[in-house]
């Protein structure tokens, strides 16, 4: 099988940390097209960081980091915008959702900012498969957290990405929506042949994953 | 653009207050512009073919706002005889009488000749020209405003304010003329011959239960003005200092006592233009601190921006557009308003003073102002819009 994301030797600074701190070395990973990964690890691990080198969010220090093909720590910062937005779909740790635009919008802008028709009919698909469907037309500050992370995850989704990365979706799910979110980026990994990684420290969700990489507390 | 609407309709009272700054300011320029702009072109449409007034010593500026413009009370009377002496002279190539001091209704009657016509190139529409004392041609706002048709009567008051004098009611003029419209001060005026003025006054003179105020057609054949035009530019030289030596009458230039009074009157429109500049000036200030302060609380969504693959370029355009669509909303304001203001004083000015100016006009210096005011929205923008580039990084969302 094809290798999507690979990182070799990666070491990084937190953005935060000052130059004085050590850098840290983030594991060795070797995904494949159309595996389902999880990283689980308690908080402190690195997952964030990790996930954040492979979307081209965090900048390193070494070592490269290749998804579908092309070393990240090799591009302009615009390459990488253009790579993340038509390669790569992110659910973020905070959602950051606009806060000024209804969540219809939010999808829609995201349609648009590589480019995209705006594609009406699967936006409310997706927000009828995660149960926000009658959430499209509230803003982001009218909606409970969990709904947020449904909106957040349907934004991930809107582009139909080759490579899915999702930073703790589940955190402040119940179990029913936590089992409903997880099935619906595993459906769409599964049906779009989409590559998936997972960071998480929720145990609830490990059966469903292919390939669980355990990260240690540092 | 939908990034930039949402955030600006997320901060109403903001954008309502910089849209509301920005609109007056170039609404109170644009007001400014087309009032100035019409005044100026009126006077200089009224004043074309004369090249000097001659009068009762007084007010120089008087004597032509009131000869020319028929805006102010004139300076006095002369006697006929000298002003005939003075109209002599070869270098004099047309002088047309004026002899004023009635009005009808507020319009002005003008006791002159029919070359007073050739000045505004004025065409009758109805009837025909004054052939006796007491018939009269009426100016097309006057026909208009007074409803007054061929062959009816009306009588003149004494002074030019409406309702203000004593009626000449026992020697009422009958209309045999209306005028086309000229786009001039003729427009305004009702006009007969010199004689009819003469003969109303010589009848008053006679009358003892008149009124208290002065007249200044007591004296008989005496001439308010002549509006004087020269039969070679060298006349500009000689002629006014021989009038103003060798006569009990002064001569005043239209030319130079306009300009003058554009000195005077700029004094205060420089003013008013200042503080315009000024209320634009805030409203720029106040677009850029309220996109810096947008700044600051959106970092964080415009750094989302690029990690759903935005170029660079659409974060400083989302800035810049919102400056954009400040500028853009605060111009059509002020267009709206300043010509609404124009139109509201000429309606105002136009009750009382029966000028006519007004705010559906377009004046070229209106392109400079929408430009500038677009300009000033837009450098307002430039700051927060680098600092959005610079600060709204991917990297920002790693750390948060």
């Amino acid at each position: 099988m094809t290798s999507l994301v690979t990182t070799t030797g990666v070491t990084c600074r937190y953005a935060s940390a000052s130059a004085s701190v050590p850098p840290i070395a983030l594991p060795d990973l070797h995904i494949d097209a159309g595996q389902h990964t999880l990283l689980l690890g308690p908080s402190g691990s690195g997952k964030t960081t990790l996930i954040n080198c492979i979307a081209g969010l965090q900048s390193t220090l070494s070592g490269s980091v290749v998804v579908d093909g092309v070393d990240l720590t090799k591009l302009s910062a615009r390459h990488k915008d253009r790579l993340r937005g038509s390669r790569i779909g992110m659910v973020m740790q905070r959602l950051h959702l606009i806060s000024a635009m209804t969540v219809r919008a939010n999808l829609q802008l995201t349609q648009r900012l590589i480019g995209a028709v705006v594609n009406d009919e699967l936006i409310e698909n997706l927000a009828r498969q995660l149960g926000i469907h009658d959430k499209l037309d509230q803003y982001p500050r009218q909606l409970s957290q969990g709904e947020a992370q449904r909106a957040a995850i349907a934004r991930a989704l809107v582009n139909q990405p080759a490579l899915l990365l999702a930073d703790e979706p589940t955190s402040a799910l119940d179990d029913a929506n936590c089992e409903a979110a997880v099935g619906l980026l595993l459906d769409y990994a599964r049906l779009c042949k989409a590559t998936l990684i997972v960071a998480t420290h929720d145990a609830r969700i490990k059966a469903r994953f292919d390939r669980v990489v355990q990260l240690g507390a540092r | 653009m939908s990034i930039a609407v949402a955030y600006l309709r997320e901060k109403k009272l903001s954008t309502c207050l910089n849209v509301l700054l920005l609109g007056l300011g170039v609404g109170t320029i644009i007001a400014l512009l087309l009032l100035l702009a019409q005044a100026e072109q009126r006077m200089e449409r009224d004043a074309s073919g004369i090249d000097l007034v001659i009068g009762a010593k007084g007010s120089p500026m008087q004597l032509v706002l009131s000869s020319i413009f028929q805006v102010d009370i004139p300076t006095g009377n002369v006697p006929i005889a000298e002003a005939a002496m003075i109209i002599a002279e070869p270098v004099v190539k047309r002088a047309i009488p004026l002899a004023l001091g009635d009005s009808h209704k507020g319009f002005r009657i003008v006791g002159t000749n029919p070359a007073y016509l050739d000045l505004y190139a004025g065409k009758l529409s109805s009837g025909r020209m004054w052939a006796r004392p007491l018939e009269a041609v009426l100016g097309a706002d006057v026909a208009r405003a007074t409803g007054l048709s061929l062959g009816a009567t009306f009588a003149g008051t004494h002074g030019f304010t409406e309702g203000g004098g004593t009626e000449h009611g026992t020697s009422p003029y009958v209309v045999v003329g209306v005028l086309q419209p000229s786009d001039s001060v003729m427009d305004r005026l009702i006009l007969t011959s010199v004689e009819s003025v003469w003969q109303l006054h010589e009848h008053m003179d006679h009358d003892k239960a008149a009124t208290e105020h002065e007249h200044e057609h007591e004296k008989g054949k005496e001439i308010t003005a002549y509006l004087i035009q020269y039969a070679t530019p060298l006349a500009a030289v000689s002629f006014p200092r021989l009038v103003n030596a060798s006569s009990s009458m002064q001569a005043a230039s239209p030319a130079m006592e306009s300009a003058r009074l554009f000195q005077l009157v700029g004094v205060g429109v420089t003013a008013l233009k200042g503080f315009a500049v000024i209320m634009m000036l805030c409203a720029a200030l106040g677009i850029f601190v309220g996109l810096m302060n947008a700044l600051d609380e959106r970092r964080a969504d415009l750094a989302l921006l690029r990690v759903l693959g935005a170029p660079p370029a659409v974060v400083v355009l989302s800035t810049l557009l919102q400056g954009a669509v400040l500028g853009v909303l605060g111009v059509i304001l002020g267009l709206a308003l300043g010509h609404a203001g124009a139109e509201w004083v000429g309606q105002t000015y136009a009750a009382s003073q029966r000028v006519a100016i007004g705010g559906r006009v377009w004046v070229q210096q209106e392109w400079w102002i929408v430009g500038g005011a677009l300009g000033l929205a837009l450098s307002a923008s430039l700051i927060p819009a680098w600092r959005a580039y610079r600060e709204a990084t991917p990297e920002l969302l790693a750390t948060r």
